[in-house]
């Protein structure tokens, strides 16, 4: 144990290479791990909290889909890349660095919360994390996010906009009408499909005459590919070829990642339209969580770093929840703010 | 200790059924273990416990029904590093007490809205004037189309984040040709053909927009606005309250609106009550070319999102516009067009050129109306209309819209209001027939709003 830790402060003096071909040291594993695992106790404690009644309405989990967020994250610029997604949204929220007592607290509708209690779980966003939303209308994000990219085009400033949707929106109109301007003004945007196999509870099958969604840009000229998207190594290595692509002016390119979402669409979906077996095959198999402690493993992490970071997830987890729950509701004079804004002169 | 509590499974779930435990006392338990079955009146839903730690005691046993929302139903032992927040009270009791604050809380919200103001839309706090115009002022003829080109490139060479966009705005030089030669003085990158794909550029502009730009998106019609309708709404009017203030939507969209000339139910129709309803827009609807211009140039500088309704019958039409610089007339402002004791008639757009000429036919009979052009439908600037009701007691509306649930309703709700005493007819509205704006030529007069309707109206009201 003693040489574990000692061999971690060695490695802020140099950074050590993994002896395998994935590109990734230790410590930038580890950072994948806590973010992931950070989602994951977030989202549960969401669910206990939505279960007592302290979170209204819709709460869309991200449990399962915690390698796609964590990998694209990793290409990011911070406050000067542009991020936007649909209501599964906390995932995204907490990889691109928002605090997460406010984003809890914007769950349980308190004033802490990032929209002061008024967007609640589908509607948050933060500019200087390039958060854009957030967003509850299903493939309005991909129209609003191609003008997110259109702005780094207008400006020229080198700035890359990252698109989420689900396979679900994957067949919204507004989404090749995107595509299309995206192309044609060759815009840097990035559109990552989170092909989680259920639009709520229609299976891919049912609903897309074709499933292999990566190439639903080919009649654009857009190109794009498959990636598995419970491999964060995987999809942090597709976003970045992407990335390169777009900041060197070539224009969208187009991920479909392959993910599962574990808890039903919403919190109130009992998920009865797939079997028992098979969630439980891809939590036993594919999960992405298992996965990087493997990687972890191979890298040499020990037990001890893994449960240093799940002590400090868990106490920050449960520092939201408690702030969510002491937050006070919003004043009522907050009714009538927000509505429009002051003139700018 | 943490006690495991009955969840709530969907937004109105109360109580629910513990139809089947998969744990039993001294099981251990981690995160995302299955731990329980409940049954909503909708589903049957599985529980998973979201603590590790050895289940010590089962409260509820399998079977029991309307087991009620955060009634514990187990005992975990474990590490109390994280307990289990507590719930506040039950459910019902939550309820109970947030309905009762709601009562409590209404009046106070109702106190910090403006003075005077209804229910609805937001009244600007501060005196709006149109612009002084010096008397020495050069007063220059311009059409309509070319009013709203002059605003446009104007507020382009102030402020390079202006860009339009729109369906044949730039090679074409519009197709009303109102975006004439700015190609030319702008380029391409800031006036946008766009592919036919009104949902896509709205969209897009609104995300423009909450990244910083300001946008003017042009819809060849407001009719094709409808497929765009989502963004509007859903993007750009709400984004900025379900941000707590911080995404702002400062784009224009705009195109002529209401009825062309014999072009079908589907290329006719007046939006302003559609959009005039919708807090977060604001709507603009000028009825000369220099409120045109002044507008325009307001709505491009204003930091929210404004509808701007031109007409496509009058682009062409001739009227003085004051040659100084930098003409902006204030949003949120209506203008008394004729002063008159007898009656007051509101309208906006095109509907004030009838207003005008029905008052000068009721003048021929000793009827003398005043008439009020609205110029923006929101925020409604009730005030004036009150003011000449107070002075005039009696009220005609006219609008090229749909009369149910339209702009009259509203100016009528409003004076009722504020000035009921003061009222003495009832007021009448004037509006398209309720129908779908036919085709042939004498049944689209008849649906369309005019002159006749409105001399008609006031006659009965001041009968």
């Amino acid at each position: 144990m003693a040489k574990a830790a000692a061999q971690k402060s060695a490695s802020k003096d140099a950074p050590q290479k993994l002896a395998n071909d994935i590109g990734a040291s230790k410590d930038e594993l580890l950072g994948y791990y806590r973010e992931m695992v950070l989602i994951r106790r977030f989202e549960e404690r969401a669910g206990q909290l939505y279960g007592m009644g302290l979170i209204g309405g819709f709460c869309h989990l991200y449990i399962g889909q915690e390698a796609v967020a964590v990998g694209v994250q990793a290409s990011i610029k911070q406050g000067h890349d542009r991020i936007i997604t649909g209501y599964r949204d906390h995932g995204h929220m907490l990889t691109a660095g928002m605090d997460p007592k406010e984003v809890m607290a914007e769950l349980t509708g308190r004033i802490g919360g990032s929209s002061k209690g008024k967007g609640g779980s589908m509607h948050m966003f933060d500019v200087p994390t390039g958060f854009y939303g957030g967003h509850g209308i299903v493939g309005a994000q991909v129209a609003l996010g191609t003008g997110l990219a259109f702005a780094g085009w207008y400006r020229g400033d080198d700035s890359v906009s990252f698109i989420y949707f689900g396979d679900g929106a994957a067949n919204q109109g507004q989404v090749y009408e995107s595509f299309n301007m995206a192309q044609l003004w060759k815009l840097p945007a990035i559109y990552i499909i989170e092909n989680n196999q259920y639009a709520m509870g229609t299976s891919i099958d049912r609903s897309s005459s074709t499933t292999n969604l990566s190439q639903r840009g080919a009649s654009f000229g857009i190109p794009g590919e498959q990636v598995d998207g419970m491999d964060v190594i995987a999809v942090r290595d597709a976003v970045k070829k992407a990335v390169d692509r777009a900041r060197a002016g070539e224009g969208p390119y187009i991920l479909e990642v392959k993910t599962y979402r574990y808890r039903g669409h919403s919190m109130s979906d009992p998920a009865k339209y797939r079997t028992k077996e098979e969630v439980d095959e891809v939590k036993k198999t594919r999960d992405p969580i298992d996965h990087i402690k493997t990687l972890l493993q191979a890298a040499n992490a020990s037990e001890d770093e893994l449960k240093a970071i799940d002590a400090e997830i868990k106490a920050i987890v449960a520092e939201a929840v408690q702030f969510a729950q002491e937050s006070p509701e919003p004043d009522p004079s907050e009714l009538y703010t927000d509505v429009y804004t002051e003139a700018a002169q | 200790m943490t006690d495991i509590l009955m969840p709530a499974l969907s937004p109105t779930m109360e109580e629910g059924t513990l139809s089947k435990w998969h744990v039993k006392v001294g099981d251990t338990v981690s995160a995302g273990d299955v731990i329980a079955e409940i049954e909503t009146d909708k589903a049957t839903m599985e529980v998973e416990a979201v603590d590790e730690g050895e289940v010590t005691e089962i409260l509820v046993e399998e079977g029991a029904e309307g087991v009620k929302v955060n009634t514990p139903i187990a005992r975990l032992s474990g590490d109390d590093a994280a307990p289990a927040p507590k719930a506040e009270a039950p459910k019902d009791d939550a309820k109970a007490e947030k309905a009762g604050d709601l009562e409590k809380k209404a009046p106070e919200a109702a106190e910090t809205r403006p003075e005077g103001e209804g229910p609805a839309p937001v009244t600007p706090k501060k005196t709006l004037k149109d612009p002084e115009i010096p008397a020495d002022a050069k007063l220059v003829k311009t059409t309509i189309r070319d009013a709203l080109r002059d605003a446009m490139a104007e507020e382009m060479r102030r402020d390079p984040d202006v860009f339009l966009m729109g369906e044949e705005v730039a090679q074409y030089q519009g197709a009303y040709k109102v975006s004439r030669e700015l190609l030319q003085e702008f380029g391409d990158k800031r006036v946008i053909d766009t592919p036919i794909t009104e949902h896509g550029f709205a969209g897009l502009g609104v995300g423009a927009a909450m990244a910083g730009l300001k946008p003017i998106v042009e819809f060849m019609t407001w009719n094709f606005g409808m497929q765009a309708i989502d963004h509007v709404i859903n993007s750009a009017a709400k984004t900025l309250y379900m941000s707590g203030g911080q995404i702002k939507a400062p784009i224009v969209f705009r195109g002529p609106n209401g009825a062309a000339s014999r072009v079908g139910a589907q290329h006719s129709q007046d939006y302003s009550s559609w959009y005039a309803h919708v807090p977060g827009l604001k709507v603009v609807a000028p009825y000369d070319a220099a409120d045109a211009k002044g507008l325009l140039k307001s709505a491009i500088r204003d930091p929210n999102p404004v509808v701007f309704l031109e007409h496509e019958m009058m682009y062409g039409l001739e009227f003085d516009v004051p040659d100084v610089e930098d003409y902006l007339v204030p949003i949120g402002k209506a203008k008394v067009r004729r002063e008159g004791t007898d009656v007051t008639i509101t309208s906006h757009s095109r509907m004030v050129g009838f207003a005008l000429a029905a008052a000068e036919k009721l003048a021929e009979e000793g009827i003398e109306a005043e008439v009020i052009d609205l110029r923006t439908l929101r925020p409604l600037d009730h005030e004036t209309i009150v003011e000449s009701v107070k002075k005039t007691n009696r009220l005609v509306s006219a609008e090229e819209g749909w009369g149910p649930m339209g702009v009259g309703a509203e100016v009528v709700a409003r004076v009722i209001e504020h000035a009921f005493d003061y009222l003495d007819a009832p007021p009448l509205r004037v509006h398209q027939e309720d129908v779908p704006l036919p085709y042939a030529a004498n049944l689209e007069a008849l649906s369309l709003p005019g002159v006749d309707k409105i001399v008609k109206a006031v006659k009965a009201v001041v009968a």
